[in-house]
């Protein structure tokens, strides 16, 4: 089945998140931090779609807006053919058991004084009225899908490695066995070998029970490994977006072919000889963005027109999108 | 066979879902100053509760014949300057001082706590809760002490007898006056909770903000909570007996430890034990609690139990 089959399971149009920037004793508004600003695309069922994108950039933004756990300052959310943006908070509640999200920083997003047990358990308290030990029986089978020994259901979460707690993040999210499961930066806070580890749960898990991934991730490498289609985000936009094997072979945003040469090559030979495009400068404040296009001051094929127009969304081969007027 | 039974008793006792509390009870007896505080502080309450019983002279029974003794074997602790027995009335006293004591931070506590998560956990709440927090900071305490107990001693009294009546005046006074430390440390730490990862996990489970507050926030604000609980109780103590000197508390034959510590100052150099009693008993009482305090923080730390 190629993806042009599947259903789409998510749908996101023009959504925007502004922080506001208040000052003085009234709190007055005096701009905003523009951290997402107008990004559209869909997610097939059982795709995965990487997101990148430098530090700042709003791809984490993006991924709590999309979940609703930021207020979107506009556009529309659309899982499953209802709108979340625009559902009551009951609705939305009732909603929550099929959209899951895996944090960054595995310390953190374990309450350091709840055992595994209850804290694996507690979607399952909260969304379904399982007896006592049905539930503990739940708890463990989902231990045992990530990996870890389900004897360890009454330990606390310090008594574990990183690794080991990212798969509690896991199996927490797995619980309700949802449809859609936002990875934001699973893997940035472990070390390489156990990323793969993790990696390849996901994966193992995404055959297993069919999930849809949105997998944010400043990994270019691991993004190619994991992701069908891959969403390029640069300062709160996305500059591009193509299936995986396209966008790697033929990068077509000067961002994109930027990030991808910042990829070390394994062959020393090769790295010495090829060519880096090198960016200069910094990113620009998302308080005070560029006009027109995004990237202008630091593009290097940068022309008047990029500088004045903000670039229209342009499909330059199938599947294969970008913003640029340069392309 | 019987052997066989224990083995498989204790490996089902690793699996079973392991009881918090009885966690918290073995890493408790751990804490020696906790465990010391414990057998003090139940020393202190058995003291003041079957005192009474063995030794039964009427802590208001004035003698004049015998006023300022030392120690003698029908009046241990001495005598005062009119004759009353120093030791009925130091455990007469610790009766009230011990019950005004947790009463009144137990409603300081429960007070500062509701304030505190309100105005850390909603935005909209903060602001006036905190300026309602300032406001009761710094009203000058004793005239708004004198304002209530002129306006209310009378109509309790009559509604539940001059002692009960003044004894829940007095609670509840302290009560409403001490909890603002307590909501300012409690919103500082919910501010900070609250922008926790696992904090908006739980957002993303779909947990209720109720079950947030009482699942996720409030154990972990536990520690500076019980440090406050365990000041409090000294704190309480200390300002009935200051009422009670100015007059505003029990009256005057009515003895609390506050209240034989001043009244004892005015005699130091004639019977010092006047002085003594009190003063140890009050600071026994909250080195106590202040242990039992610290050792039912750490045991209460999943991070530190097993240690």
């Amino acid at each position: 089945m190629t993806l042009k089959e599947r259903n789409v399971l998510l749908e996101v149009k023009e959504l925007v998140k502004h922080f506001p920037i208040t000052r003085g004793v009234f709190r007055r508004e005096v701009g905003s931090v523009k951290a997402v600003d107008g990004i559209s695309f869909d997610i097939h069922d059982r795709e995965t779609l990487g997101l990148v994108g430098e530090s700042g950039c709003g791809k984490s933004t993006a991924g709590r807006v999309i979940l609703q756990l930021l207020p979107a300052t506009s556009g529309n959310v659309i899982f499953k053919g209802r709108d979340l943006t625009s559902i009551t908070k009951e609705e939305l509640r009732k909603q929550r058991p099929q959209m899951q999200m895996i944090f960054q920083d595995p310390q953190d997003s374990l309450n350091p004084r709840m055992t595994v047990g209850s804290i694996v358990g507690e979607p399952l308290m909260e969304h379904q009225s399982l007896k006592t030990k049905e539930r503990h029986e739940r708890v463990e089978q989902l231990l045992n899908s990530v990996g870890l020994n389900p004897k360890f259901t009454n330990r606390y979460p310090h008594e574990f490695s990183g690794g080991q707690r990212q798969r509690i993040g896991i199996a927490r999210a797995l619980a309700l066995s949802p449809d859609l499961i936002i990875c934001d930066e699973p893997i940035a806070a472990l070390d390489v070998s156990i990323q793969a580890q993790v990696i390849n749960l996901l994966e193992d898990l995404q055959e297993e029970y069919g999930l849809t991934y949105l997998f944010i991730s400043h990994d270019l490498s691991m993004i190619r490994h994991i992701a069908d289609r891959v969403a390029v985000m640069y300062l709160g936009r996305i500059v591009e977006l193509a299936s995986s094997q396209s966008l790697y072979k033929t990068p077509l945003h000067p961002y994109t072919q930027a990030l991808l040469s910042a990829v070390p090559i394994h062959d020393p030979k090769q790295e010495r000889k090829r060519n880096r495009t090198i960016l200069e400068g910094d990113v620009p404040s998302p308080s005070n963005p560029p006009s027109g296009c995004h990237f202008s001051t630091r593009c290097p094929k940068a022309e008047a027109k990029c500088f004045k127009e903000p670039p229209g969304w342009r499909e330059v081969s199938k599947g294969h999108q970008v913003a640029c007027h340069i392309v | 066979m019987t052997e066989n039974n224990a083995v498989v008793n204790t490996i089902e006792s690793v699996t079973q879902h392991r009881s918090l509390w009885i966690d918290v009870w073995r890493q408790f007896r751990k804490h020696k100053g906790a465990m010391t505080g414990v057998i003090v502080f139940i020393f202190i309450t058995l003291f003041v509760s079957i005192g009474p019983l063995i030794h039964d002279i009427e802590p208001s029974a004035i003698n004049f014949r015998e006023r300022n003794l030392g120690p003698t074997l029908a009046h241990p602790l001495g005598t005062d300057n009119i004759g009353h027995d120093t030791l009925a009335q130091m455990l007469a006293g610790g009766q009230v001082s011990l019950a005004v004591g947790f009463l009144a931070m137990l409603i300081a506590l429960f007070l500062g706590t509701f304030v505190g998560v309100l105005a850390g956990f909603i935005k909209s709440l903060d602001g006036p809760l905190m300026r309602l927090t300032d406001l009761f900071l710094a009203l000058p305490i004793l005239p708004l002490l004198l304002v209530i107990i002129l306006l209310f001693r009378d109509t309790l009294r009559t509604l539940y007898g001059p002692e009960a009546g003044i004894f829940m005046l007095i609670v509840f006074v302290i009560g409403i006056t001490s909890w603002m430390h307590t909501a300012r440390i409690v919103r500082s730490d919910v501010l900070s909770i609250k922008e926790r990862e696992f904090v908006m996990a739980a957002h993303s489970i779909g947990t209720r903000k109720r079950r947030i507050i009482f699942r996720h926030i409030l154990p972990n604000i536990l520690s500076p909570i019980m440090v406050s609980a365990t000041l409090g109780i000294a704190n309480a103590i200390i300002t009935e007996s200051a009422l009670s000197f100015l007059g505003l508390g029990f009256p005057p034959d009515f003895p609390t430890w506050g209240r034989l510590l001043y009244d004892g100052a005015n005699f130091i150099q004639i019977t010092p034990s006047r002085v003594i009693w009190p003063g140890l008993f009050i600071s026994l009482t909250v080195l106590s609690v202040n242990y039992i305090g610290d050792g039912l923080r750490d045991a209460l730390d999943p991070r530190l139990r097993g240690r």
